[in-house]
Parts: structure tokens; C-alpha cells; sequence
């Protein structure tokens, strides 16, 4: 009962003189840790040799049924921030980090005896499932709370907290091959007690942000600061009720903007090695595009920071409009960079994409905040993520359909992937005009002052 | 990395609290600039 009690958002207020800069490294200590999801593919082909050990043998896993277990997270972390959202925003942070925890490494641990038993299923409820809902929870809980502590600067306080989901993959992606190597022998690959290892590290590390997130005492401002007391142009000075938010135009108008963004990104970013290699044959080596890869992926976790922290200088509409025009204008370049045999072009192209890409996830929090208030923004937030999980089926499906599609009609390998990147120029010229038609939002779908005051006496 | 909510945040423990996310960070970054150095050899 006590450990319950010491997760209470009561629990978490922090007195004078917290040091508002506590609460991102918290929330880093989460999101690195649930990034670890874009590096799982490292585990990929060591469970397809599971009883094979040099080579797959026949009732060894295949790697289409591999790839299901990713998936499945992503659709969880979509489902469970839209389920849990409210939750999370009503329970405190420490609660939800605390569950995200429990969730993230409960998932490795039964997804480690899935291994052991040599069953599928068990890694598909263990990552899939439960590691799923340790994402979704995981990712947007601390997400209200960093915007409270830092209301003057909140793109780049969610920047940061995002960032460390991008950056998540860099130490887990080393780790899990070096724990791998250290478990496997001649006779047994280390999979499962690799899955044990990173159990235990992340649900400690998971653990330490929970302990240290604080949540500001009503009515704290940063010294110095001044809340607008008019609302500004697209900036509420007051809140919307989460499912209120859900019957705006605003809120579907947003759910769009981002889909579009992470479609156009996601889809290139499983490709990026193959695209490098097929459209430069003999300039782009394997090695070279491993490089590429691993270039884009710091860009994304950059352009996480930089372009949330850029939403709080010139507005985040603007920012979305630099995504959307630069973004098409990029797109539509990269074909012509193939004509011309320009890798550097190329290169450069796409790590201003990735980023762009990466600042979409970032930069939506703070729009949400400033279309729907602070009160219910984590819980508006996880019901958006439900565009990410739609986004991660249609751009990866995209790109590889059409891809195929051209090149069983007879388009050369280097000039397949032209169609694909006009259609993602399209896709954001569709963004580009989703995000003008983004107004304020009325004062009808806004709470009520005696329903203001009921939730605020609740934290 | 424990704290009472009252009492000031010190310099130390600010210092700790970015440490403990931020190395693990910065070790993942370098590792992935060895990799992406590769493109340019």
C-alpha cells in the first residue's frame, strides 16, 4: 500500500526550490529506454537460427513471422495511449512511468521464455502486447508534464523527452548484439538471456525516472514568466476535455498533418539502405550504406530537438508548414539527384527529410497544447498516436508495393523508386493544406470554469 | 537518485540526474558516428 501511495500524483508535487531541469532527464530515462523498439530488428536474425544455431533449420521461425513482433508493438503503442491516455493524465506521471516499467520489461522477460519454449505466440503477447502498452504508456507520460514545467518553452521540452526515444535505438541497437555475443556458445544463441538482461536494465533505468519526476505545485510559473492572459491566434488560454478535443475538427485536422508527415518518413526510412544501394549500383557499398543509415538515424533524433525547439520561436503551424514545403520540395529532388549521380545531394536530401520526420513527433505535443490547453494534452496526445500506428502501415506498404510494381513492369532498379517519392511529394502538399485549414479552437468545446476548478483540485 | 519533494535541487544531483541519461546517450551517438563514418571512406 505504501508504494501504492508513493505513486500518487499527490505524492509526486514538488516542493520550492525543485529544480525544474530534474524532470527531462526523468523523462529521458523513459524514453530512451521504450526507444530501444527501433532497434529490435538487431534480434531478427540471430531467432531465425534459434534451433539451427549456424543455420535456420526447418521449425525455425521465419523472418516474415519476426516481423509481426514489431508491428504489433506499434499498433499496441498506438492502442494504449489512446486507451490509457486519460489514465496516465489523471493517475501522474509517476504512476504511468512506474507502469510503463513494469509493462516494458515484464514484456522482455515473458518474450525470454517465449525463446526458451521456442514459441512464437509468447513473444508476440511479451514484446508485442504488454512491451506495446509499455510504449504507449511509456511515451506520453511525461510528455503533460514537462509542458507544465516548462510553459515558456515547450517544444523544446518535449523535444528533448522525444529525442530520447530516437536516440533509444544508439545504445540499444550496440547493447543488444554485445549481451548476445556474451550469452551465445557453440551450441546456443544467447537471445533469451539477452531479452532478461535488457528486462532488468530497462525496468531499473524505467524505474529511476519514476522516482525522480515531479509534477510543479498548482499555480507555479517559472521566475520571469508571464502567462499571456489573452489567448493569441491559435493559443488557448484554457483546456479542452479529452474527449471533447476528439469532436473538433482541429483534432482530426492535426491526426492528418501527422500521419502525412510520418508516412512520407517512415516508408523511406526502412528503405534507406536498399533506396541508396539501387539507385547509385556500384557508388553505394553495403558498408557505405550502413553509414547512411546510422547518419539519418541521428538526424531523426536531432531534428527531434532542433525543430521542436525552433515550433517555440517561429509557432508551430510555421513549423509544419517548413516540413510540408521543404519536405515536397525535397522529395520531388531526389529523383533528379539520381539523374545526376549526385550521392552527396542525395544524402543530404534525406537527412533533411529524416529530421523533419523526427520534429513532426516532436513538435505535435506543444500544438496539441496550444489548440487544446495543458490540463488534458497527454491523454489528446496518445489518442494522435493512433495516426503513427496508421502511418506505420501505409508508408513502409506504400514504398514496397510501388517499388515492386515498377520494377515488375520493367522500370531499372535506380529509377524504381521515382513514383514513390512524387507520391510522397502529393502526400505533403495534402499535409500542407490540412495544416492551413487548422483554426482555433471554439470556445464551445471548452471546459466549463466549475469543471476547470473540479479537475484542477484533482492535480 | 532518490529525493524528498521539499528542499532545494542541488548541483549534484542535477549533475547526476544528466549524467546517468546522458552517457549512456552520448556512448550510443559515438558508436553510431564510427558506423555512419563509413559512408565517407
Amino acid at each position: 500500500m505504501a508504494l501504492l501511495s508513493y505513486l500518487d500524483r499527490e505524492r509526486t508535487v514538488a516542493g520550492p526550490g525543485f529544480s525544474r531541469w530534474m524532470v527531462p532527464p526523468a523523462a529521458l530515462a523513459v524514453h530512451l529506454s521504450i526507444g530501444q523498439a527501433y532497434a529490435f530488428s538487431v534480434f531478427n536474425l540471430p531467432m531465425t537460427k534459434l534451433l539451427g544455431i549456424s543455420q535456420s533449420a526447418p521449425n525455425d521461425w521465419k523472418l516474415t513471422e519476426l516481423g509481426w513482433i514489431f508491428s504489433i508493438a506499434i499498433v499496441f503503442l498506438g492502442l494504449s495511449a489512446a486507451v490509457f491516455g486519460r489514465w496516465v493524465e489523471e493517475g501522474g506521471p509517476r504512476r504511468a512511468m512506474f507502469t510503463a516499467g513494469l509493462c516494458w520489461g515484464g514484456g522482455f522477460l515473458v518474450s525470454a521464455v517465449g525463446v526458451y519454449a521456442h514459441q512464437l505466440w509468447l513473444i508476440y503477447l511479451g514484446y508485442g502486447v504488454l512491451g506495446g502498452c509499455g510504449l504507449g504508456i511509456g511515451y506520453i507520460s511525461p510528455v503533460s508534464t514537462l509542458i507544465k514545467w516548462f510553459p515558456d518553452r515547450p517544444g523544446m521540452a518535449t523535444g528533448m523527452a522525444i529525442m530520447g526515444f530516437g536516440g533509444g535505438a544508439f545504445i540499444a541497437s550496440p547493447l543488444s548484439v554485445w549481451l548476445m555475443g556474451n550469452f551465445s556458445t557453440a551450441t546456443h544463441i544467447g537471445v533469451a538471456e539477452a531479452f532478461i538482461a535488457l528486462g532488468v536494465i530497462y525496468f531499473c533505468f524505467m524505474m529511476a525516472g519514476s522516482v525522480m519526476v515531479r509534477v510543479p505545485a498548482p499555480g507555479w510559473r517559472p521566475a520571469g514568466y508571464v502567462a499571456p492572459a489573452q489567448p493569441r491566434k491559435l493559443i488557448t488560454t484554457r483546456d479542452v476535455f479529452v474527449y471533447d478535443a476528439l469532436k473538433t475538427p482541429q483534432f482530426w485536422l492535426v491526426w492528418w498533418v501527422l500521419c502525412l508527415n510520418v508516412t512520407a518518413g517512415i516508408g523511406v526510412l526502412g528503405q534507406a539502405s536498399a533506396m541508396s544501394q539501387e539507385m547509385f549500383p556500384g557508388h553505394v557499398t553495403p558498408v557505405a550504406a550502413a553509414g547512411f543509415v546510422g547518419l539519418m538515424s541521428l538526424f531523426n533524433m536531432g531534428g527531434r530537438f532542433f525543430w521542436a525547439s525552433t515550433s517555440d520561436v517561429i509557432g508551430r503551424k510555421n513549423t509544419y508548414f517548413c516540413f510540408f514545403a521543404i519536405g515536397t520540395v525535397l522529395y520531388a529532388l531526389v529523383p533528379t539527384t539520381g539523374q545526376l549521380g549526385s550521392v552527396t545531394l542525395f544524402v543530404c536530401c534525406f537527412l533533411v527529410i529524416i529530421s523533419m520526420y523526427g520534429g513532426g513527433f516532436s513538435t505535435v505535443p506543444a500544438y496539441l497544447k496550444d489548440l487544446f490547453g495543458t490540463r488534458y494534452v497527454g491523454a489528446i496526445h496518445g489518442m494522435l498516436l493512433t495516426a503513427w500506428s496508421a502511418a506505420g502501415i501505409f508508408g513502409p506498404v506504400l514504398v514496397n508495393y510501388i517499388r515492386e510494381y515498377q520494377i515488375d513492369h520493367g522500370i531499372p532498379k535506380a529509377q524504381a523508386y521515382n513514383v514513390t517519392m512524387y507520391l510522397m511529394a502529393g502526400l505533403l502538399v495534402i499535409g500542407f493544406f490540412c495544416n492551413l485549414a487548422v483554426r482555433a479552437v471554439s470556445e464551445r468545446h471548452h471546459m466549463r470554469e466549475d469543471a476547470m476548478a473540479r479537475q484542477g483540485a484533482r492535480g | 537518485m532518490s529525493m524528498s519533494n521539499q528542499g532545494e535541487t542541488t548541483t549534484l544531483q542535477l549533475a547526476l540526474a544528466w549524467a546517468f541519461v546522458g552517457i549512456p546517450l552520448l556512448w550510443g551517438v559515438i558508436n553510431t558516428l564510427e558506423a555512419a563514418a563509413k559512408l565517407f571512406s
